[in-house]
């Protein structure tokens, strides 16, 4: 790495959409799907640029972290801290992640999940 | 508003549940020509900006910004049915970055583990990995033009596999494939949860 660079470009420019913060209010797994509804990305136009630009995402298709991340070109801590936020104010509606307990819960999901590839 | 009450076509399902399956490997294996192989959207990329946090997990001077650098994960998506949606995520190839790993794996339903027969050595990490995780995996050969081919049981032999693992023959840029290194990573799981049930092992 011979090119100059500013020590703080990686870190501090994403961050600053968060307004520094680095944690999420909640985890929310990078597979985990979002979903906006109409009503909800009129009101994200008040919530800021990037979240605006989330809720936009999550509307026709419910989207995963790690694709909100992606399609906004925000690294994953800092998609994460804002979706976070959004759940908390109503903006997104988290679903969940496959159940990690409970034998017949994940039995069932890998049986889904099973069918759903022998059917592609 | 005439549809507030009524389920209007095209409305999200009430709960939509996502899993994911785990496609590790050393660089330049092929994870994503196996993603992109059955993934419906163009395999995607997101990064991670590692901090000081991972700082001491590693050989620093590999890091091009000592303190930050970014950690990139590619994956794709398959949208089963309207309340479920999978998704494959590629490791980082560089093994390094065992945190992206852990968080990777975190809820997955199994891996893949795909092994290119030219640098089997690169396969030895990355099994080392999931040798001491409580996470089903299985071995897939990734069978290049032009790369020695071998038995299934001489690979084995090779890298040591463990015979409870399951080990595949499988191209990695043809979907039917694919989809038999999926569908064999799935079975395993179940296998490997109804062995446990049956024993009476809590998990999870």
């Amino acid at each position: 790495m011979t090119q100059p660079h500013d020590p703080r470009g990686n870190l501090v420019r994403p961050y600053a959409v968060t307004r520094g913060r680095t944690e999420p209010i909640r985890d929310i797994p990078i597979e985990a799907v979002l979903v906006a509804s109409s009503a909800a990305v009129q009101e994200a136009r008040f919530a800021g640029h990037d979240k605006y630009r989330i809720a936009v995402l999550c509307e026709p298709k419910a989207q995963s972290l790690a694709e909100l991340a992606a399609l906004t070109r925000l690294p994953l801590g800092v998609a994460r801290v804002l979706v976070a936020d959004m759940v908390a104010d109503g903006l997104l509606t988290l679903h969940s992640a496959a159940p990690r307990k409970g034998f017949t819960e994940r039995m069932d999901l890998l049986g889904r999940v099973l069918s759903g590839l022998r059917k592609l | 508003m005439d549809f507030a009450s009524s389920e209007r076509a095209g409305a999200p399902p009430s709960e939509i549940t996502s899993a994911k399956i785990v496609i590790a490997g050393g660089f330049g294996v092929g994870k994503t020509t196996l993603v992109g192989a059955v993934s419906e959207i163009e395999p995607l990329t997101t990064e991670a900006v590692m901090t000081a946090a991972g700082a001491g997990i590693d050989d620093a001077s590999k890091v091009p910004e000592k303190g930050t650098t970014t950690v990139a994960m590619d994956f794709g998506r398959i949208t089963m049915a309207e309340d479920l949606i999978l998704y494959l995520f590629g490791t980082p190839g560089q093994t390094r970055f065992w945190f992206m790993w852990d968080e990777l794996i975190r809820g997955a339903v199994g891996a893949a583990v795909l092994v290119d027969t030219r640098r089997l050595t690169d396969a030895f990490a990355p099994l080392d990995y999931f040798e001491n995780r409580h996470l089903p995996y299985l071995v897939a050969v990734n069978c290049f033009d032009g790369a020695p081919r071998y038995e299934a049981e001489e690979v084995r032999e090779a890298l040591a596999i463990p015979a409870r693992v399951p080990l595949i023959m499988c191209d990695a840029r043809h979907r039917e494939s694919v989809k038999a290194v999926l569908i064999g990573v799935v079975e395993h799981a179940m296998n490997t949860l109804v062995a446990e049930h049956e024993q009476g092992v809590g998990v999870g």
